[in-house]
């Protein structure tokens, strides 16, 4: 594990109205490491995700992505970041429906200014890895639930971000489905060397990475262990 | 007990000498617990005298040559327990419970006895979890096994952790 956090969310509090969903959570990140955020529903942690991954600026405190403070960037250069350097899976709808799964998964190659030609090339690899080669030229309502997320983690990992954040991504599945994704996602990062952050309330889920975190009333309590 | 059952079950598919039978059993049960020879030849002897195993010889044979083969009555043991219930086993005053309920009642901190159990059934779970990822398939239902049982526990861990300020008022004089 390298000294210096990839990730560092500091001191962040953060509100909606009335409702305070952080305050004063404090988390490091490291390369290459899975960290679980854990905690009953309401507790914040998918508002942290939100706020590590430059989605949602904190009322005070700051996140760190390497060197760089998010809430010092620009917008297009914080939406650059996202693009670049990180991956998102949701429990739900992120994949474009008039698109086919392999466009979906060559999107954000496109976005980022690859041909077209290389993007698809890139994006059936990472269908061929996710184990979803078949449903290339189907639309996500075409495909099922699991295949559908497996599609979505092949499009989170196909710009090799080097951190993937990921919110109940087995949320929606059956386990035997929920478990295929979480293996799949793990073997590749594991290849890929990304960091993951895996929100989720299943301890099941929360197993398969290599430390977690309890989000308890917006704050973290914290029993790290050693991997 | 258990342990005569599958020896008896895998027994079914043709004899065994007592060497290959341990081998086997090793193999599909005993990943964590695996079978000393001297069990497995206490459990066919116990097998033998009640008439579910028999022994064939082998010509020139010592001990270690002795072939086991099921009979009808083995046959039928194995299908009797296969189709017997286990008992459901709630756990019910498990020591976890002692420490939560001592911890309240002494003035310490009970939500810390959860925390920490807390971590160490998370600990174990990820050992099973990447045992599982790494293995083949019978290693995947042993720790699945494994992991919803924990799984379980933890629930309870959660439960009782959000219920201590009532579980203390009930404790308290």
């Amino acid at each position: 594990m390298a000294d210096q956090p990839l990730l560092a969310a500091d001191d962040v509090h953060l509100s909606f109205g009335e409702t305070r969903a952080l305050q004063g959570a404090s988390l490091q990140v490291y390369a290459g490491e899975i960290v679980a955020l854990m905690g009953p529903s309401g507790s914040g942690k998918s508002s942290l995700l939100h706020c590590l991954a430059g989605i949602l600026a904190p009322d005070a405190g700051s996140v760190r992505y390497g060197d760089r403070d998010l809430a010092q960037m620009t917008d297009s250069c914080r939406s650059a970041l996202r693009r670049g350097e990180f991956g998102f899976v949701f429990q739900f709808g992120q994949l474009v429906p008039e698109l086919t799964c392999a466009e979906n998964v060559a999107l954000p190659l496109r976005l980022a200014g690859t041909r077209r030609r290389e993007a698809h090339r890139k994006a059936a690899v990472w269908l061929e890895r996710l184990e979803v080669a078949d449903v290339a030229g189907k639309r996500p309502g075409q495909v099922s639930g699991g295949q559908g997320q497996r599609v979505a983690v092949a499009r989170a990992l196909v710009t090799r971000p080097k951190v993937i954040f990921a919110d109940e991504p087995t949320g929606a599945l059956d386990s035997l489905n929920g478990e295929l994704v979480l293996k799949l996602l793990v073997s590749a990062v594991r290849e890929t060397g990304a960091a993951v952050v895996l929100v989720t309330h299943e301890v099941r889920v929360a197993a398969y990475g290599d430390r977690e975190v309890v989000v308890r009333d917006g704050r973290i309590r914290e029993r790290e262990l050693a991997r | 007990m258990s342990v005569g059952f599958a020896l008896l079950g895998l027994l079914e598919n043709g004899p065994r000498h007592g060497y290959d039978l341990k081998r086997s059993y090793d193999k599909a049960f005993g990943r964590d617990r695996a079978l000393h020879y001297g069990q497995v030849y206490t459990t066919m002897a116990r097998l033998l005298k009640n008439g579910f195993v028999e022994v064939e010889s082998e010509p020139g044979e010592g001990p270690e040559r002795k072939r086991y083969a099921i009979t009808d009555a083995g046959v039928t043991d194995v299908r009797e327990w296969l189709a017997r219930p286990e008992k459901p086993e709630p756990y019910l005053q498990s020591t976890l419970y002692t420490k939560v309920v001592l911890a309240l009642m002494t003035g310490r901190d009970a939500a810390e006895v959860l925390d920490t159990q807390r971590a160490e059934h998370l600990r174990l779970m990820r050992v099973l979890t990447k045992r599982k990822t790494e293995g083949d398939f019978a290693d995947e239902l042993i720790c699945d096994h494994a992991l919803f049982h924990l799984e379980a526990d933890l629930r309870w861990l959660e439960l009782a952790a959000a219920r201590l300020d009532r579980l203390a008022t009930t404790l308290r004089p």
